[in-house]
């Protein structure tokens, strides 16, 4: 395609190609400190197209597309390309992986052992993983969480932190020398900002860890903690991955083997300060 | 006509995880993950050793895993659960 | 040495004779593994290589795209197993077909292979039970709409599709090979009739009878959409049985033209053959494919879109298929 760019991001190289320049101008920059693939062969290929050869002109449209698609994919403006390739990368992950149980989670870890946080859109996942890193844990990513079912061990995806709504001003004042790529008002889903992930974060990326505590966050609630008993933290993780089913027996032998391994705990929490307290003290008492 | 015989998965046809009250089973021959209850383990478990007859698998629950309070109502109906859900064949 | 890949000819290539991938680099690998992604051939090409040298990260790509293959066997198996335990009360006899069959009968064809939907062939006069069966399975009807089951049960040569409620697969179940709006009208009760019994009781075409039934699909009921693989299945039943008889099964079925050009064209892509006259736009339209996975030659598409069509429906009736879609598109 005209415009190319390359990327490791963990264990999974990424190509991306585009009708425009923009979109892999801002990849690059952000990208900027993260390998490149291994081997120089990457994992997936992703397109940002253009549906007709004069829509790269006239109000340019970026349609998603790669190795995996979705037919429905909306088309987003030529200002939100950044978000498309987001989009798009995440859409290869989701439905491309087979060497790891993709785990919808946040992760942090401390001391080779890693807290999973898991939940729906909004429940705060990439928030609650900014402001621990802030606090001294390792990031290991905020979207996916990648479980290698023959070692039991997660590997880290630290792709650029997708920060929502009032989630950006809350990581932007828990790390205020982060670098930031262009805020993108008005996507489908709300505002959005993607921060870099701190240095340490991409330095180490290589390193796995134990899976330690399974969290299920809730945002907007006074604070509780439960615990969630194995069969219920079972099906909800089913049901955080993409690649359960795809996976087979592994994918069976992987998530009874998390299930058993850790403790499963729902939180409620009222705000980032609680929920913080709240997942420490989790993890003091483990 | 003869009493229908139930055959179950052959014996590493499962894998079985228990959790808490439900116990998750991925069956091999399918790739499908189900979450079951009692008496649906066990059940699986004797039709995995042999195909039997309604009558003779509500003999052997009883008898080992003293389930005596099960009719034969209760029981054909999971087995119809079961046979739909692919892990049990009606022969 | 570095090759410049102009279309999936080097796919071909890959495929027919592995150790080619000998000459690629990075760049290389990655147009390669983009196309056969996007052909539905990355599982295939994946047992075609394995063993050779390679960089680890395309073993580790090519390691998941196998194993993604062993787990799609699994699950066709399982549908067919399926079917048959739900059609084991209808007397009559069900054919696997396309790459169902390949695998439940162990060929070639069938390693690696990509598998969508389970495709069966019943007797036409057995057609009203099987659906009856079906839908006593735990089979629901797919589409609703009134037009598009008028137009199937009436012109194709299937039931309208179901999809399984729990298991979310579908089922096409055919009663001949080709629509019956098609100018060519294969004889089913011929293929029927020579067709494989297996293990379990459920059968599968003979040899020729599913190349005549790969050639048909291919030249006449598409639009050569996933051309490439159907060759390559086309080649691998050509490889493992021989065509002894084949060009007289063809005749029997009005598809002598149809089997002989996709010997042709198997014979370009995959050995020494060089295509001349029409099949050489036949081979640009099924290799047009460019490094990024991207579909490439739109005017070569179009024209074998509008043949589909062309091919499957009198002119008249034509017409008004595509009014009705274009006026509920």
């Amino acid at each position: 395609m005209r415009h190319a760019f390359s990327v490791r991001i963990g264990p999974i190289g990424f190509r991306i190609g585009s009708d425009w320049r923009a979109p892999i101008a801002t990849l690059e920059t952000l990208y900027r400190n993260y390998p490149g693939p291994r081997d120089g062969v990457a994992d997936f290929t992703v397109r940002l197209f253009a549906r007709r050869p004069w829509r790269r002109f006239v109000r340019p449209s970026v349609e998603i597309g790669g190795d995996y698609m979705l037919p429905e994919a909306a088309p987003l403006p030529l200002r939100q390309g950044l978000l498309a390739a987001e989009m798009a990368m995440n859409l290869q992950m989701a439905l491309g992986v087979r060497r790891y149980l993709l785990l919808h989670a946040s992760a942090v870890e401390r001391d080779g052992h890693a807290v999973l946080m898991t939940g729906i859109s909004g429940a705060g996942k990439s928030t609650l993983a900014t402001l621990l890193a802030a606090r001294g844990w390792r990031f290991m990513g905020d979207e996916f969480a990648l479980l290698d079912p023959a070692t039991g061990l997660v590997h880290a995806f630290p792709r650029l932190i997708s920060l929502k709504n009032e989630g950006i001003a809350a990581a932007e004042a828990a790390w205020p020398a982060a670098r930031m790529g262009p805020l993108l008002r008005a996507t489908p889903k709300g505002d959005i900002r993607h921060m870099v992930p701190d240095a340490r974060a991409i330095a180490t990326m290589d390193t796995p860890a134990t899976p330690a505590l399974l969290v299920f966050p809730r945002y907007g609630f006074a604070a509780e903690t439960r615990p969630v008993p194995p069969a219920e933290a079972f099906v909800r993780m089913t049901q955080a991955s993409t690649n359960y089913v795809a996976l087979g027996e592994a994918g069976f032998r992987g998530l009874t083997g998390l299930i058993a391994q850790v403790p499963s705990v729902a939180i409620d929490y009222p705000d980032g300060a609680s929920a913080i307290a709240q997942v420490e003290a989790l993890w003091s008492a483990l | 006509m003869p009493d229908a015989l139930y055959r179950g998965p052959p014996e590493d046809g499962l894998l079985i995880a228990p959790l808490d009250a439900f116990t998750a089973v991925y069956h091999r021959a399918s790739g499908i993950t189900h979450l079951l209850t009692e008496p649906a383990p066990q059940i699986l478990a004797i039709l995995q050793e042999r195909a039997l007859s309604l009558d003779s698998l509500l003999d052997r629950l009883e008898r080992d895993y003293d389930l005596a309070d099960g009719t034969r109502e209760a029981l054909a109906a999971r087995l119809d659960e079961l046979v739909e859900a692919g892990l049990v064949a009606r022969l | 040495m570095v090759r410049v890949v102009k279309d999936a000819r080097v796919l071909a290539r890959a495929l027919a004779d592995p150790a080619s991938i000998a000459g690629l680099d990075a760049d290389g690998w990655t147009a390669l593994l983009a196309m056969a992604r996007a052909e539905q051939l990355i599982g295939t090409l994946a047992m075609r290589v394995d063993g050779l040298a390679m960089p680890a990260a395309v073993k580790a790509i090519l390691d998941d795209a196998r194993e993604a293959a062993e787990h799609g066997r699994r699950a066709a198996l399982w549908e067919a197993e399926m079917a048959r335990r739900a059609l084991a009360a209808v007397d009559c006899p069900v054919v696997l077909l396309k790459g169902t069959a390949f695998v439940a009968a162990g060929l070639s064809a069938g390693q690696g292979r990509s598998i969508g939907d389970l495709d069966i062939l019943v007797p036409r006069e057995s057609i009203d039970t099987v659906e009856a069966a079906l839908l006593a399975a735990g089979w629901e009807w797919v589409k609703p709409d009134p037009y598009d089951d008028a137009y199937y049960r009436r012109w194709m040569h299937e039931l309208p599709p179901l999809i399984h409620r729990e298991r979310d697969r579908m089922i096409d179940v055919h009663h001949t090979i080709l629509p019956l709006t098609a100018r060519i009208t294969p004889d089913p009760v011929a293929l029927i009739d020579d067709s494989v019994t297996l293990e379990n009781a459920l059968r599968t075409l003979s040899p020729n009878g599913m190349l005549i039934h790969a050639a048909a699909h291919l030249f006449a009921d598409g639009d050569l959409a996933g051309g490439l693989r159907n060759l390559w299945d086309i080649r691998c039943l050509v490889e493992e049985f021989g065509t002894d008889g084949l060009a007289a099964d063809a005749g029997r079925h009005g598809l002598s033209a149809q089997v002989a050009r996709s010997l042709r064209i198997v014979d370009a892509l995959f050995g020494a053959g060089e295509a001349t006259g029409i099949d050489r736009l036949y081979v640009r339209r099924v290799t047009a494919r460019d490094g990024w996975g991207r579909p490439t030659r739109p005017v070569t598409r179009l024209a074998f879109y509008i043949r589909s069509h062309w091919l499957r429906m009198p002119p008249a009736m034509l017409a008004r298929h595509l009014w009705t879609k274009f006026r509920k598109a």
